[in-house]
Parts: C-alpha cells; structure tokens; sequence
C-alpha cells in the first residue's frame, strides 16, 4: 500500500493504482471525458488533471494516468486546476455547443461564457470509441486519421468497414453524440437548464431515464422567458 | 568486399597504421563541400568538374579530390578547402575549377577572387582565419570538412572507432556511465537531461530486452544541425550509440531520420553497412561478447515524432502520438522495454568524451551546462551557416562576430531560438550567455537548436503568428488544450495582426497561454504558448500597438498599414507604376500616389523603387 493525501486528507491506496481511481474510491468527484473504468486510459481531454506535489516541485498531471506515488500530495480542485478546467471545457463547447454532456459539466462548474467563435462538430475526439471497438470489441474497425485539426474518427479510407459488426458498441461510450441538446439557444449560450429544472419526464415515466433525447427542460425554460 | 572483421584495438590501431602510411600528408587534396546547402548551389558538378580535370591533365597519382559533409558556411557555398596547406575557397564556380587546379594544386598558390574577403577588406586564406568560423569551437563538427562520409576508412584514419575500442576493451558499463554522468554532458535534443544519468536509469531498468534509438527527427523550421551531422560524420553518430548500448545492455538500437532528409538517411545507412562489415556492428563486437545492431527508421514528416513517446510509437507502426511519460520510457519505452533516447548530436558526443575523458569535456562550457552547442544561426544574418560554439558564449559574439551582424545594416531587434518551441529573446538581453538554464530563464529554449535572426522589418506579433500556425498544423490533436487551444490562440493573434482585436482578447489570449503550457499532455503542447509569452513579455508595446492604436511598426501587418509615395523623393520614374498588380498607382502629375482603396500592399512597388521614396505607415 501507499500513502498519499489528497485534498488535505491522509489516505491509502493500493500500489500501481491511478489517482483518479484512488479519488473515486474515496468519493472525490473528478470530471473526465475520455476515461472509462474498463478501456485503457488515455489523457486526452485533460478535464481530470490535478495538482501533484512529489516532494520536489508541484506539477499539474493527469489523474486518469498518474501511478500514485509515496508521499505525494494531491490537489484535485485547486484554483489553478480549475481555472484550466474551465477554459478546456470552454474549449470543447466552442467545438461541440450542443452536446449535453458538455452544458452539464458547464452548468457544474460554473462557467458563464464562452468566448470563442462556435462550431458545430459532434465529435470530442476523447477516443472512447476507438478503444472501446479495439479493446472491448476485439474488432478495430474504426480509428484516428489525420493531425491536429484535421483529426478525427472513421473506418479506414472512410469506407464502410467489413470488421464492423455494427454493435453499436462506439456509441454506447460516446459521452456527447447520444446525448444532444435539442433546445432553443443561441450560439454560444450556456444552457444550464437541465440542472435547474426538474426534467420533465421524471414523475411520467418512474421507471424510465431519458437519455436518448433532451429532456425538454431547456425548451420549458425557453418558452417560460418568452 | 572485406572479409576479416576487426576483432581487438590492435587490429584496429593496425589498420589505422597502415592507412595513415597511405596518406601522403604533402599530397595536394581539394575537399569539396558536398552538404546540402553546397549541394543546392551546385557543388556536385563542380566535384565532377575536379575528378574531370584532374583527369585531363593526369594528376591522379599528383592530387587527389574527394567530397566531404558540411563545413558550416552555408552562405558562402559551394565552399572547397584545399590540402595540405588548407587554403579556404568560397562561392567557387563551375568555370574556377581549371585555374585551381593549375594554380592551388600544382603550384600551391592561392586564387585572390575565391578567398573569403570580410567587410574590413581582409582577405583570409585558412578556416581558421574566417571570422565565422574564428569564435567557434567545433568539437562534434570538427571533422565534417575533412572526411569523406561515405568513407569508413577516413573515419578510422582520424581515429575513429577508437573509442568504442577503448571502451569495449578497457571500461565496465559502469565506468563508461560514470565518465558520461562525471562528464556533465546533458541531452542535446533541447531537453537539456543530464545524459548519464539517463543511461544509468535504463541500465538499472528491470527488462530482458532494452534499446537505444537516435533521434534524428529534426522538424523545426529552420534547423539543421542534426541534418548536417547525419549528413557529414554519421560514423561519429554510429560509434555514440554502440558505445551506449554496450554500457546499458542494449542489443538493437533504431535511428529515426526523417524521410525528407534523402542524403542523411543514404550516407547513415552506408555507414551501417560499412560498420557491419568491419564488425562495429553485428556479433561480438571487439570480442567482448556484446551484440548490437542499427536499424534506419524513416519518419513520415510529423513534427511531433521528434518528441521520444510519439516517436517510439511511430517507430512501433502506430500513429505517431505522444503518450503521458509518468513512467520514463527509460522504463517503459519502445514496445513497452526499457528504451533510451538520445538526439544524434548527444551520441555524437560520446566517442569524444571517451577518448579525451572526463576533464577535457568538463573543462568546456558553463558549469551547468558543458561541452558545445550547435546552432543553426539563420535570418537577417550576414554569415547564415552552423555553428558550434562553448556553451556559455554570449549572443552578441554568435550574432555579431560568428554572424557578421545584421544584413544590409538594419538594427538587430531580436533572436528566436529553440525553433517553435522556443522564443524570442531581445536586444536588451544580447549578453546573455548561451546555455540550458539562461535560455531558460529568459523565457525562451535550447531546443533543437534553432537560431533565427530578427531584424528591426520583423513584426513581432506576426512572427509569434507564425509559430502558433505552425504548432497547431504539427499538433497531433490527442489532447484538448493543445488541439483546441492553439487553434484558439492562432485566431485571436491573427486578430490582432488585423486590428480586430481588443484588450479582453489579449487578456484570454494570455488566460489560454497559461492553460496550453499546463495541461496538454507532451512538450509540444506544454511549450506551444512560448512564442507568444516571450513576445508579450519583450514586446507588449508592440501589442499595444496592434491593439491599441491599430498600427503595425515594423510595417508588415497589411491590414494595418498604408503604403504611401514621398513627395520629395519620387522622381516621376514610373518604376513602381509598371509593377504594380493593381494597377493601384496614379501618375497624373509628375509625382505619384497611391490609391488605398486599390493597394493589396503587396511591397513590389517599395522593393521596386530606386528613390526610396516608398513609405510605409
């Protein structure tokens, strides 16, 4: 086992595990996008960094793949963490405006604005799916292609796959193209509905989470400011 | 074909004997420089033209020619240098090789025309008296002007192979890591790592199978050091990286070259084949049980591959994508081994150490910083070339003893080292003395080794434009703040280049500066923002201009500037007139004018104008 305090608390973990699994365990929210408990992790969209004092100089890391060390002291809110935090998501909602996922962790954590010019993409290139179809899947049908801007995720030579078994796998850990805000916004408007009202399928159906569509809260609060 | 390898220092020493009786030192020798800079001037056809005439006249057992790498001088190539007594010709021609060859090498008198001549009027007739090259210490370059490097054998005539030699048969592994660590010898990729201390981790890695790769990855606009080196002394190279794998237990070590570098990756892969042959590489290399073999990777032209993650991972087959080093890839490398990296420049270094030892390095450079540092000095400098020069020399003696100052008489405004990764570094910090931490410390790098020069025409919100479009077309685009971010800063300095831009764009142009170097995942990303944050700290007044007062300085920004016509000078000549794609100029009168409205602001009339009497505002 190895000692560490985060946040200000003294704690255990077992050697060779992460410090975002250590911080899950004991209840610390981290926010990621392109992590999951199963698929290799990745440490691309950077939402999970920290703050990590190793004795010898304070450094800003990934969570999803830093190994915790002896001693070492964890920082996951701490103001420069957050500030970074906030401009990367700022980032991915000028790329992305009408993913929920994205307005949801906006709403969480407070950002109000965004500055820059909106796109309108679907995909986060967080790589959930590329892992997911080579790793889970055993199938590697879809991949990364090109660099920089010009990035993004197809079946080789953008022809459909032969290996594709369409299982839909990619989709079901896709965090933001499931999941799309139908409201009525203005480009570049942070929505922040969906944590204010009560959706408005809760109570109709006990049983049944939305996720597919909007929940229409945004669209209720639309109509009730005209 | 040669059959017997070279198993001990005896047989090696031997060898260099008996090809040292060869050499006749009196005998008149033209090396012709057959870098790519020579190269591009044309320095191939007068090799031939050498080979040709020698021939002609039948001086063959008289003279002797033969190509060699870069001298550095890139300027003032083709460049050929004359032995025995070393005479030092410059920008020599086609039509120049006969009276050479009846003069120089017959009769051992110079040619006046082909001497360098610097501003004073001083003729030089050696190397060594050429200002460029008076202030340089040229260790690692030291032979690329006097071997062929295509040759083996001029290698081991110069006594190459000796410290591999040495090494092999007299020193533990552990005593050649401590003569490196003692060495104070750190990474020459830009990093700065203390190299010994690098292999001592590697070798102490738990794993069965290790390697070794060179990085000759060299992507930076500009740069071209490890180019030249590969290119003219790729033994030296060869002979680092045997000399590291013996010390940390490698057997298979990789070259990464990328592809666009067609000379380096021919003249290396000859070496290989040539070291193989004489056993350097292979089995049981100077019978001391090690194996170790070189294999040449060709890079596809991803400026991120020189970073040592997205390399290995290029090397490996997959896309060339940087990954988190939280575990060193002296651990955890190249398919997951314990893999140590070093820049072609660092192996480089190795043989020498080894053969002079640990003082002598020691003794060159700073305390921190030893040995020397291979600049490639370009821009709006009189003398653009390589240069190698003590770590711990200052700029001014780089830019204007080794450089020649500032060409057509401008002032210097600043110095942007490190390549893109790097910043720029102003004239008030001219005395700065050239290493690792001091770079550092003034907001810019070591890096790869880049130097460009920047007149007092350069507009420095246009050069840190430049570098930002650059990095996010390099950028692989894994992580977010890197991908996302640099997109972001290049449009807002491209705003502000056009005046569109306010104080609360720059405000978040800083606010994301910040969050670039922090969370992106590899050191591209992490020193993306430097270009912009040494510009803004240097030159905010420049900025503010842009921002402000909606005016470029320097003169460049088309959107901000207007082209206008000096009364007093213009002549009426009509020189501009004729040019002008936009038929933009007006002659009614004698003087001309300009129309705004139709001006591009292309310059054609400013460069065309004999007067002067262009300005712009």
């Amino acid at each position: 086992m190895v000692n560490l305090i985060i946040d200000g608390v003294n704690v255990q973990a077992e050697e060779g595990s992460t410090i975002l699994e250590v911080a899950k365990f004991y209840g610390i929210n981290i926010p990621t996008l392109c992590h999951h408990d199963e698929l290799t992790p990745y440490g691309a969209c950077r939402l999970c960094t920290v703050e990590v004092d190793d004795g010898r100089r304070t450094r800003l890391v990934a969570s999803c793949l830093y190994p915790v060390r002896e001693g070492i002291k964890v920082k996951t809110h701490s103001e420069s963490v957050m500030k970074g935090r906030k401009l990367i998501l700022e980032l991915l909602i000028a790329r992305c405006p009408n993913s929920k996922t994205l307005q949801d962790l906006a709403s969480q954590m407070g950002l109000e604005q965004v500055r820059f010019k909106m796109e309108n993409e679907d995909c986060i290139l967080c790589g959930l799916c590329v892992r997911m179809c080579a790793e889970q899947m055993g199938s590697g049908a879809i991949g990364f292609v090109g660099r920089g801007q010009k990035r993004e995720v197809v079946t080789p030579f953008h022809m459909a796959s032969e290996i594709c078994r369409n299982c839909g796998a990619c989709m079901y850990v896709c965090p933001v193209v499931d999941l799309q805000c139908r409201g009525v916004k203005s480009p570049g408007e942070l929505c922040n509905s969906c944590l204010v009202i009560t959706p408005q399928c809760l109570g109709k159906y006990d049983q049944v989470m939305c996720t597919l569509e909007s929940c229409g809260a945004c669209v209720e609060k639309e109509r009730k400011i005209v | 074909m040669r059959m017997k390898k070279i198993r001990t220092p005896q047989e090696l020493n031997s060898l260099r004997n008996s090809l040292l009786k060869q050499i006749d030192p009196n005998k008149p020798c033209v090396r012709v420089c057959l870098g790519t800079g020579c190269r591009a001037r044309g320095s191939a056809d007068i090799m031939t033209s050498f080979k040709d005439e020698i021939e002609r006249q039948g001086l063959e057992i008289q003279v002797s020619c033969k190509q060699t790498g870069c001298h550095g001088f890139c300027e003032r190539g083709p460049v050929i240098v004359i032995g025995p007594k070393e005479i030092f010709y410059q920008k020599v021609k086609l039509t120049d090789v006969p009276e050479i060859v009846s003069k120089t090498l017959l009769n051992g008198e110079a040619v006046d025309r082909l001497l360098y001549t610097d501003p004073t009027g001083q003729k030089a007739l050696y190397e060594h008296e050429v200002p460029f090259y008076k202030k340089q210490t040229r260790l690692v370059l030291a032979n690329n002007g006097r071997i062929d490097p295509t040759n083996i054998l001029d290698y081991i005539a110069i006594g190459g192979y000796q410290a591999l030699a040495k090494a092999t048969a007299t020193m533990s592994c552990e005593e050649i890591i401590d003569t490196i660590e003692k060495s104070g010898l750190r990474g020459r990729g830009g990093g700065g790592f203390p190299t010994g201390r690098k292999w001592r981790s590697c070798r102490e890695a738990r794993g069965d199978v290790k390697f070794v790769i060179g990085n000759g990855d060299e992507g930076d606009p500009g740069a071209f050091s490890d180019r030249s080196l590969m290119e003219a002394n790729p033994h030296s190279i060869l002979e680092g990286m045997v000399i590291g794998a013996y010390a940390i237990g490698a057997n298979q070590g990789y070259l990464y070259v990328r592809a666009e570098y067609p000379l380096a990756l021919k003249h290396l892969q000859t070496a290989i084949d040539q070291a193989r042959e004489y056993g350097f590489l292979g089995n049981n290399i100077f019978n001391s049980g090690f194996d170790f073999d070189i294999k040449i990777n060709q890079g596809g032209g991803a400026f991120v591959c020189g970073e040592s993650s997205a390399l290995m991972a290029s090397i490996e087959g997959m896309m060339g994508e940087p990954r988190a080093k939280y575990i060193h890839t002296v651990e955890r490398g190249l398919w997951n081994k314990p893999t140590n990296l070093n820049n072609v420049k660092t192996w480089a270094n190795v043989p020498l150490i080894i053969s002079n030892g640990v003082n002598w390095f020691a003794k060159i450079g700073t305390e921190k910083s030893k040995g020397t540092g291979i600049f490639s000095l370009v821009g709006k400098v009189n003398n653009t070339g390589l240069v190698e020069i003590q770590m711990g020399t200052p700029l001014k003696t780089i830019i204007y003893d080794i450089g020649g100052g500032i060409t057509k008489g401008k002032r210097f405004k600043a110095v942007q080292t490190g390549g893109p990764s790097g910043g720029c570094i102003p004239e008030e910090l001219l005395d700065l003395t050239v290493d690792f931490e001091k770079l550092t410390e003034a907001g810019s790098m070591m890096g790869s080794g880049g130097m460009i020069v920047l007149d007092e025409d350069t507009c420095m919100v246009d050069v840190a434009r430049y570098f930002l479009d650059f990095l996010q077309n390099e950028s692989c685009g894994k992580c977010v703040p890197c991908r996302e971010g640099t997109k972001r800063m290049l449009e807002i300095v491209t705003k502000i280049t056009r005046g569109q831009a306010g104080e609360k764009e720059l405000e978040l142009l800083q606010d994301l500066a910040r969050t670039v170097k922090g969370f992106s995942l590899c050191g591209l990303g992490q020193t993306a923002p430097n270009t912009v944050l040494s510009t803004l700290r240097y030159f905010r007044d420049e900025y503010n201009a842009h921002i402000k007062d909606k005016k470029c300085p320097a003169g460049i920004c088309r959107d901000l500037i207007t082209y206008t016509i000096l009364e007093d000078k213009c002549t009426g000549c009509g020189a501009c007139l004729k040019l002008c794609p936009q038929q933009a100029i007006d002659a009614y009168g004698l003087i001309h004018t300009i129309d705004p409205a139709k001006c591009v602001r292309c310059g054609i009339c400013r460069d065309a104008c004999p007067f002067q009497a262009i300005a712009v505002k």
